[in-house]
């Protein structure tokens, strides 16, 4: 079977490789490119351990071909704080004690700012269904609501970019 | 709340920011598979489809042709090197990779080594297997049948019988329940579940031919046992202890299952050995739910008697245990049935006994103490549901049939019927606590007027007796191993410290809580405090991390570590201010001389001169080690309400609130112990309403997968009301008692008992959990409530 | 769980895709979100050879009204759907069934059409669909040809999409004044496939008499549903309470269930008896507020 040349922004910066079409591209992240803070917790899709943005939206990359995101911008956990400066989200996760292992906290962070992105003022509610695609076994959720209202607030007030290295938010193209 | 330490220092009581989460947050936690070595290899696992089937043919002829392929390793490979069984924490016994007959479905059946990932998976789907399939046992119930197949006849057993244990006085409880005004019975089951830890399990496996060195990178929530374990197992091949290092990294949750030693674990070894080259396994998702340690799986017949006004008067209960094709439990060896006899509950009354008998079926492994301290889950669910059972049949509130029958405060230290002695407690505080958060009183008027009108709402109470700790020497060992715990503490010449433990921290915040009793002794800021845990070869020995035992042991150990500097720290103090021992009081951070304030030196002055300017004739440096063994258990408790409301066409239920008032004595770091929470109330949730593993009756296991393996969501969580009562452990150094595992312990019989409530006007007094729509509907249709169509 | 080796193309047009299709035949598979088929491929459940990957094609992912239709190209993903402004004014059914599908990162990735052409009856689009009496626009080497959703789905996991056909369109006839609909779906835990679901969309006249009525039912059959018998009862009929319990006890009794872990044939029955009867009532009162 043959490879595939594909090129991704990945955090900002542009890199190669060539791939098995069949690579996934979780697998293209953590062992092709060494960035291992997107993880995996399922086989069937259901825990978005593995919650990366895609074009700025958060997909999950276990069930994403890497040869699929070729020519794409991609931001994992290790994008989202600039320099020394956390992003709101990492900061609110920190401040109101939002992990415990932290396995399931890249992908909550990731899965939030596609959801800040979108709605800034989200309600508990929204928030809860939000994050319905990940699933954290330690804290119960109170504290990840909590963490990401933290955050919503944070960007609202700093007017900072709930996304990184992303311009546009691609949604409906309507003719 | 005990709170005297600065918040420059944050000691006990402060609700620091984790240290650890800096590294999660930016993705640069470091998990086991994110572990990459020079020349790894991968390693992936063939397993059976048939729960019981003798294997006639392994042909690896196809996978070992792919390019990539280097090895296929089977029982009879490892069968050489008398590898192919190993023991189990209970002392039982358990395959590797079997020579000729697989017991559970998706058992081991052989190994791929390859040089890649996908490489591996290629070649499990390229082994061809041939079985001849037999008829497994599932039913617990049919193992002891005449006809039953004998499934450990390696054990030279004759039936499937494991174990019988009993406690307590038979002959008294037969007589008290004979006499009895009163006696309540249900059947209660509680089902067969899975930790599912978003991180599975997995390995690298290094070993090092030069050194003769193994070096076992695992997801293990107990590397010293492990250690000691693999020694015992692989001496023979040449692995003496001081030749093994197991580093647990990071570990993504671990709730129990990450205890036991699990067969892909020794195959990496052995590959690694044979091979001479780093080996990792990591398992999918689908393997750690079918094949690693299931909890729970006690189906147990309840009795409880009183007089006719609720007082209790005796619990008798008997329980068949399912534990699989082997026993691999993670209980004290004393102690087959874990603390299940902590099952009397809150309650004052002095008879009692409990029998249970443990079984083999065709069923993966296991009975781990998934989040509770062995067995109290179960313990706790039974009493909880007959305390309401008996209330119902008094026709008694069920808030005030407890707080009639709690134990009082000032009867502890309390003996209970089954010989425990309780440390502490405030039942009646607790309860009344929480029924004023929910507003209880107003709840049972709406109840009532919603009964009017046919809808359909419960409300159901816990107040639990948790038993953690384990466990003073005299009774607790695991493989003969006591269950002490440790502590060494090194203070630089700067006065900032390094502190090592034998526990392991899943997320429990070890790096931040151990770093804050640090402080709270020594007056050292715990941000200057690093915590290492897990590297067998730096860590003093210990038991490791699971039964909330953390807390209780190495925590106690930190404290007095600590208390021995200080002991230190107090000679040099008075040689440096040219004083007598006696004339120094401590405060905070520094001694001073009494009556003369002014007069003092501080932690950092006194470490300096430790290294610097010591009395002479005293040991130089600034370092303690403490191995603590505690005394006695500890018994956090508390009281959980829920209210919840059933849609009565379809049987969904609506948490719509959930109060929780834990009592966990003195506490280290609030935010925390909050977290610790709030996590095992989804926890306990997820049994109560969702989480069941289930076998058809073939043995295939039917829910294997998170697809159908239902773990709660943010939107199933509801949001955790919590709150707290402070009785301090009077027996820990620092009055602690540890707590991950109370909600856990207490949610499910709140939920079991709000939604029994709910429908208790129609007769229903037990519903086994998971309570799903389906089984409240059923109901429903018995009671004519609903039509079928 | 790592998918077999295959070859991947990633053609720019439909024209692409067909001769690519036919070329490769039967070895070849369309890929779209993937949200259904990688998870197969993980399991190693389906192992095509090639992988034709249409998610590339530009100008397959529009939701706009032309024509006396709603039309949503193949590659219109369920987020699209939730975000967009005339979905929310204008298509409550389809707004309810979008925010129940999966979960959020997945409607980010999933199509619509994939979700038609899968053809399982456990996806809520089909009876979504089913209800709206919709066209499948399907295009291939013949070009294009138009499906009456009604002729679409012709058993399990098999749809009326020749080898050599991609589904390109969906085609869903705007709805008249006094139109609403409303999609209600029992799962098991939020992102789960339905225990069961009803899809309803009608039209009310001014006298509150039912004109038009489309019900589909999810994962109560082998092959997505239409409930025939219920709508024919409430057709032309004024709607009251009575009425609409008869017909969604027609629906409880017509739909044919598995017993599964999702729940009993009865109480399957019952439940869809019970969403009929409540997405009727929502459907009206949004057709009244309209
Ligand atoms: C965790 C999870 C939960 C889910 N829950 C739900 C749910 O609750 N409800 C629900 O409806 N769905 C659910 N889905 C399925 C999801 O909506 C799928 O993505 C959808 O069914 C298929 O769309 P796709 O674009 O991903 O198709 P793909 O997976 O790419 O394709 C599916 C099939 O359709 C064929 N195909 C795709 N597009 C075309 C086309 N244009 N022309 C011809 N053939 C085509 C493919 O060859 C393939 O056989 C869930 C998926 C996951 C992973
Ligand atoms: S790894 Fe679980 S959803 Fe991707
Ligand atoms: S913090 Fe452990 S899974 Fe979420």
């Amino acid at each position: 079977m043959s490879t595939k040349k594909i090129t991704v922004t990945i955090n900002g910066e542009t890199r190669s490789a060539e791939v098995e079409p069949r690579l996934l591209l979780v697998h293209f992240i953590r062992e092709n490119l060494s960035l291992t803070g997107t993880h995996i917790g399922c086989d069937t899709s259901n825990c978005g351990a593995c919650t990366v943005l895609l074009d700025g939206r958060s997909v999950k990359s276990c069930t994403v071909l890497a040869v699929q995101a070729d020519g794409k911008n991609i931001v994992t956990i290790e994008g989202m704080a600039q320099g020394a400066q956390l992003h709101p989200l990492q900061e609110g996760f920190k401040e109101e004690h939002g992990l415990q292992c932290g396995f399931c906290t890249p992908g909550m962070i990731m899965r939030a700012a596609d959801l800040l992105a979108h709605n800034p003022n989200p309600t508990e509610e929204e928030i809860r269904w939000g994050i319905s695609g990940n699933l954290c076994r330690c804290t119960g959720y109170n504290n990840i609501v909590k963490a990401i209202q933290y955050a919503a607030e944070k960007i609202r007030d700093t007017g900072r970019e709930s996304i990184p290295f992303t311009t546009h938010h691609p949604t409906e193209t309507t003719a | 709340m005990f709170c005297n330490t600065p918040k420059e220092i944050s000691g006990m009581g402060h609700g620091m920011k984790r240290k650890e989460d800096a590294r999660f947050i930016q993705g640069k936690g470091h998990y086991v598979d994110d572990i990459k070595l020079p020349g790894m290899l991968y390693m992936d696992i063939v397993r059976s489809p048939y729960a019981y089937a003798k294997i006639k043919k392994i042909d690896a002829s196809r996978a070992l042709a792919i390019p990539g392929v280097l090895a296929v390793i089977t029982g009879r490979d490892l069968e050489k090197y008398n590898l192919h069984w190993m023991p189990t924490l209970m002392s039982d016994t358990q395959m590797v990779l079997p020579t000729d007959t697989v017991m559970y479905y998706s058992q081991e059946v052989c190994a791929i080594i390859a040089t890649e990932r996908y490489i591996a998976a290629d070649g499990v789907a390229a082994v061809e297997v041939e079985y001849e399939p037999m008829k497994p046992i599932v039913d617990p119930h049919k193992s002891m049948d005449p006809n039953a197949p004998i499934l450990r006849p390696d054990k030279g057993k004759t039936d499937n019988h494991i174990w019988h244990w009993e406690v307590g006085d038979r002959n008294a409880t037969d007589r008290v329940m004979a006499n009895a005004d009163i006696v309540v019975k249900e059947q209660i089951y509680i089902p067969r579940i899975h930790v599912a830890s978003i991180e599975t399990c997995g390995c690298v496996a290094s070993f090092d031919p030069v050194e003769g060195k193994l070096t076992m990178y695992m997801t293990t929530q107990a590397p010293h046992a492990i250690r000691t374990v693999v020694a015992l197992v692989a001496g023979h091949v040449g692995l003496s202890e001081e030749k093994i290092r197991v580093v647990s990294p990071d570990i993504g949750g671990g709730f129990g299952g990450k205890v036991p030693v699990y067969p892909g674990y020794v195959i990496a070894i052995a590959a690694s050995v044979l091979i001479g080259k780093p080996v990792k396994w990591i398992e999918d998702r689908m393997e750690n739910l079918q094949a690693d340690s299931f909890a729970r799986d006690y189906h147990m017949s309840c009795e409880l008697a009183a007089n006719k006004d609720g007082r209790i008067q005796a619990l008798r209960i008997k329980t068949l245990a399912d534990h699989g094709y082997t026993d691999a439990a993670a209980n004290p060896s004393k102690f087959p049935a874990g603390m299940f006899s902590i099952v009397t509950g809150s309650y004052d009354y002095n008879t009692a006994f409990t029998e249970m008998d443990a079984v083999y079926t065709n069923k993966a492994p296991g009975g781990v103490a998934y989040r509770c301290s062995f067995r109290v889950t179960e313990a706790v669910h039974a009493i909880e549901r007959m305390v309401d059972v008996l209330a119902m049949k008094v026709g008694k509130d069920p808030a005030q049939l407890r707080m009639e029958n709690f134990i009082k405060k000032d009867q502890f230290p309390y003996k209970s019927a089954l010989g425990w002695e309780y440390d502490s407690g405030d039942y009646h505080a607790a309860l009344k606590k929480a029924m004023d958060i929910i507003g209880y009183d107003a709840l049972r008027r709406e109840q009532a007027e919603k009964r009017q009108r046919g809808e359909l709402m419960g409300i159901g109470i816990s107040s639990f007796t948790e038993i953690v700790g384990a466990g003073p020497s005299r009774h607790f060992d695991i493989l003969g191993i006591k269950m002490f715990d440790s502590c060494e503490i090194r203070v630089h010449p700067t006065g900032k410290a390094i502190a090592r433990l034998g526990t392991k921290s899943q997320g429990q915040g070890h790096e931040t809580t151990y770093a804050q009793i640090i402080a709270q002794e020594l007056g050292i800021p715990a941000e200057h405090i690093q915590i290492e845990e897990g590297d067998t070869d730096t860590a003093p020995y210990g038991l490791g991390t699971y039964a909330s035992r953390s807390t209780p042991t190495a925590g106690a150990a930190a404290a007095i570590a600590a208390r021995k500097l200080r002991d230190k720290a107090r000679k040099i103090a008075a040689y440096l201010l040219e004083v007598s021992e006696e004339d120094l009081e401590w405060d905070v951070n520094k001694f001073f001389v009494k009556g003369a304030p002014e007069k003092a030196k501080t932690i950092q002055e006194i470490v300096f001169a430790s290294y610097t300017n010591h009395p002479l004739g005293m040991e130089a440096g600034f370092e303690a080690t403490h191995y603590y063994d505690p005394p006695n258990l500890t018994f956090p408790f508390g009281s959980y309400i829920c209210v919840v409301d059933i849609d009565k066409e379809t049987g969904e239920i609506k948490i719509r609130r959930f109060v929780a008032v834990d009592d966990c004595g003195n506490i280290i770091n609030p935010m925390i112990v909050e977290g610790q929470i709030h996590g095992g109330l989804t926890q306990g949730l997820a049994p109560a309403m969702f989480e069941e593993l289930i076998y058809d009756e073939d043995g295939n296991m039917l829910n294997g997968s998170l697809m159908d393996y239902l773990v709660p969501t943010a939107v199933e969580s509801p949001k955790w009301e919590t709150d707290k009562t402070i009785t301090p452990c009077p027996h820990h150094p620092i009055g602690a008692k540890g707590v991950g595992e109370s909600p856990t312990v207490g949610a499910p019989p709140a939920i079991a008992n709000a939604i029994v409530d709910a429908l208790s006007h129609l007769g229903v007094t037990h519903i086994d959990i998971p309570i799903t729509p389906q089984k409240v509907w059923n109901i429903l249709r018995e009671k004519g409530m609903v039509e079928t169509v | 769980m790592i998918p077999q080796a295959f070859d991947y193309e990633s053609p720019a047009t439909v024209g692409e895709a067909i001769a690519l299709l036919q070329r490769y035949g039967s070895d070849a598979k369309i890929l779209s979100g993937g949200h259904s088929l990688i998870p197969m491929m993980k399991l190693r459940l389906a192992t095509p050879e090639r992988i034709i990957d249409i998610s590339g094609i530009k100008g397959l992912d529009y939701i706009r009204e032309e024509d006396g239709f709603l039309k949503i190209g193949a590659l219109a993903k369920e987020s699209a759907l939730e975000e967009s402004a005339l979905i929310a004014r204008k298509y409550p059914l389809l707004l309810d069934a979008a925010k129940m599908i999966a979960d959020p990162s997945v409607r980010n990735r999933a199509t619509v059409g994939g979700n038609l052409a899968h053809g399982d009856a456990a996806n809520d689009h089909p009876a979504v669909m089913l209800a709206y009496r919709a066209e499948i626009i399907a295009t291939g080497p013949r070009g294009q040809r138009t499906i009456p959703i009604d002729e679409f789905f012709l058993g399990f996991f098999m749809t009326a999409l020749e080898p050599d056909e991609i589904l390109t369109e969906i085609r869903i006839p705007i709805p008249p004044a006094g139109s609403g609909g409303a999609y209600k779906k029992m799962e098991r835990k939020v992102g789960d496939y339905a225990t069961a679901a009803t899809a309803v969309q009608l039209t009310v006249d001014g006298n509150g008499v039912c004109r038009h009525i489309g019900i589909g039912l999810t994962n109560v059959s082998a092959a997505p549903m239409r409930a025939q018998r219920s709508e024919d009862a409430l057709r032309d009929q004024r709607l009251s309470d009575e009425l609409i319990k008869q017909a969604a006890v027609m629906a409880g009794q017509d739909c044919d269930p598995n017993p599964d872990l999702r729940g009993s044939i009865e109480y399957k029955r019952s439940v869809v008896k019970t969403l009929t009867e409540r997405a009727i009532k929502t459907a009206i009162e949004r057709a009244m507020n309209a």
